[in-house]
């Protein structure tokens, strides 16, 4: 790899994400809490969803967590929560699932930079296979905590799970 | 500089991987050889002439080439015992890795019988800086049996704590399994000295070799290991080939491991006697070409010489060691004393994260490893979730040292630390 190579996968943007995590800390309330671990190389994220129901449906309106974890696995997590904090369970799925495409596509797709926004300085990560995994991490988090707080409010159940 | 191999230069045209260019015209500075050695041309020639001329299956196969398979292969066995100075050939059995050897002997632990038979009340010995395959393997042999599992702690220093040996390895213990160089600090454990006090209490002591046997003068008749686990492809030898060594009257009493091809005496259907040692523990077809290439390779380290390699690896880690202490925001985890650690270094650098430090040395063509090297619970002693390690080799330069340095202040001014 060289050293452009090396600017395309360290975007100015997710080294200033990296310095100056969004929305860092854990917080109060929230219906589900998860903790992923990549464990390749041990990074790891406990992160916690908090929804509300509105009259169109339910949104976002929390995502907090806490996280060890490379430049490309921290700054990630912040661009997400950045991303889908307030945002509609519906646009944020779409949003999630625009990212994931993005990550798997070995640097073949275009990004979409009016769904994606900052995500799109991830681009270049796609084509670093060993690196893929690091910015889906707190993605798969998120919608693993998020199917769970789902089914916890079809049950109608007030209960809070920790999933590993 | 003092102890460096003489002929450095002639040594790494033996290697071909070593003119190898990355991507940019690159050159390679490998610093990986922890993780997995490279492989000199006569290694690789010997396993394609074995493949191109003699390939056969050992042991039944009647003919000619069945003849000089066998022959290449039990010949492995031969140069593998010699190479650990065991007392018999019939000591060394074949495996898959080291992780496999490891596990054959705490599996087969779990099913013994007699004096080797481990139950409740029973305890298991470890070390916190064991690799994960000596660590697991012992775990499940706890649960399994019933034992229970113990270990030392480390010192700040990186140090086995022996401070309270006395008590953890006690009248209960059954097993002390160690590793005698450790992956991710480096250290050299006083394996001997362990081994005495083990033996005191009519313990087994298993040792992995995995890091000491690429790197110093093995002898297991001084180590005084019951068992000693090693692997072929961290010994310039090929992937796929481990070795187990075993004083013959512990391998006599073990159960086997694999049921199968060549591992029996003679199959009824309602029961089987077993071959004896080493073949009791090598059911099926084994890794013949990868044998055959470990043969090679430990007479390559044998003819260049275990003690010049192992003088050529402290001239090399005293010298990182003096280049890492110059980067700013450097820590090295484990000893800074090179006579008391081997040849692999894990450090943290403040303030960037493994995977991004190996991530910038890889775009100046310096391999290393980052993350947790199969030793979490080592870096949890530390309170570090993951580390960058360099290790060298006896086709490592002071040259390439001062290019892994060089990348890593190019990493430090890359995230703008300065």
């Amino acid at each position: 790899m060289s050293a452009e190579n090396l600017d395309s996968l360290y975007q100015e943007i997710i080294l200033d994400h990296y310095k100056n995590p969004l929305n860092k800390g854990l917080r109060d309330p929230f219906e589900a809490e998860v903790h992923h671990v990549n464990p390749t190389c041990g990074d790891e994220v406990t992160l916690r969803v908090h929804m509300e129901d509105t009259a169109d449906g339910p949104i976002v309106s929390d995502v907090s967590y806490d996280s060890v974890g490379c430049s490309i696995s921290q700054a990630s997590t912040s661009v997400m929560t950045h991303l889908l904090i307030g945002k509609s369970l519906a646009d944020a799925m779409e949003i999630h699932t625009s990212f994931q495409a993005l990550m798997q596509s070995r640097g073949h797709v275009e990004p979409d930079e009016a769904v994606l926004e900052d995500a799109i300085a991830f681009a270049g990560v796609a084509k670093f296979p060993a690196r893929v995994k690091c910015a889906l991490l707190s993605w798969m988090a998120w919608k693993d905590a998020t199917a769970q707080a789902v089914a916890e409010d079809s049950e109608g159940s007030q209960k809070e799970t920790t999933h590993g | 500089m003092d102890g460096l191999l003489p002929e450095l230069e002639v040594i790494r045209k033996d290697f071909p991987i070593l003119e190898r260019q990355l991507a940019g015209g690159r050159a390679l500075v490998y610093l990986d050889s922890a993780n997995t050695s490279q492989k000199p041309q006569v290694v690789i020639d010997t396993m394609v002439d074995h493949l191109e001329r003699h390939n056969a299956n050992v042991a039944w196969a009647m003919h000619q080439l069945g003849a000089e398979s066998s022959e290449s292969f039990e010949s492995a066995r031969d140069r593998v015992a010699s190479f650990v100075n065991a007392p018999s050939r019939d000591e060394i059995i074949f495996t898959k890795n080291a992780s496999e050897a490891l596990n054959l002997v705490a599996n087969t632990l779990a099913w013994a019988q007699g004096d080797l038979k481990i139950g409740p009340g029973d305890e298991i010995v470890i070390t916190e800086m064991e690799h994960h395959s000596n660590i697991v393997p012992w775990q499940l042999l706890a649960e399994r049996s019933g034992a229970t599992l113990r270990w030392f702690g480390l010192t700040d220093d990186g140090l086995l704590d022996q401070s309270n040996i006395d008590e953890l390895i006690n009248d209960r213990t059954k097993v002390v399994s160690l590793t005698w160089v450790s992956n991710m600090l480096g250290t050299i454990n006083p394996v001997a000295d362990i081994a005495r006090r083990a033996h005191e209490v009519g313990a087994l002591v298993v040792v992995d070799g995995s890091q000491a046997v690429p790197q110093m003068p093995v002898d297991v008749q001084e180590v005084g290991a019951d068992l000693l686990a090693f692997t072929g492809h961290k010994v310039v030898g090929p992937t796929g080939i481990g070795v187990l060594w075993g004083r013959r009257e512990i391998l006599d009493q073990l159960p086997p491991f694999l049921g199968g091809g060549e591992m029996i005496e003679t199959v009824a259907m309602e029961r089987s006697t077993y071959a004896g040692v080493p073949h009791k523990f090598e059911a099926g077809t084994p890794p013949i070409v990868e044998a055959v290439g470990l043969g090679a390779a430990v007479d390559y380290l044998d003819h260049i010489g275990m003690d010049n390699i192992r003088r050529h690896e402290h001239a090399i880690t005293a010298y990182a060691l003096r280049g890492l202490a110059t980067v700013p925001g450097l820590k090295v985890l484990g000893p800074l004393d090179p006579a008391l650690r081997g040849g692999a270094i894990s450090f943290e650098l403040d303030g960037v994260h493994p995977h991004d430090v190996a991530q910038v040395l890889d775009a100046r063509g310096v391999a290393v490893r980052a993350g947790h090297h199969c030793a979490k619970p080592a870096h949890a002693r530390f309170g570090v979730q993951s580390s960058t390690r360099m290790s060298s080799y006896l086709y490592t330069t002071p040259a390439e040292v001062d290019a892994f340095i060089e990348a890593l202040e190019y990493t430090r001014s890359y995230f703008k630390l300065d």
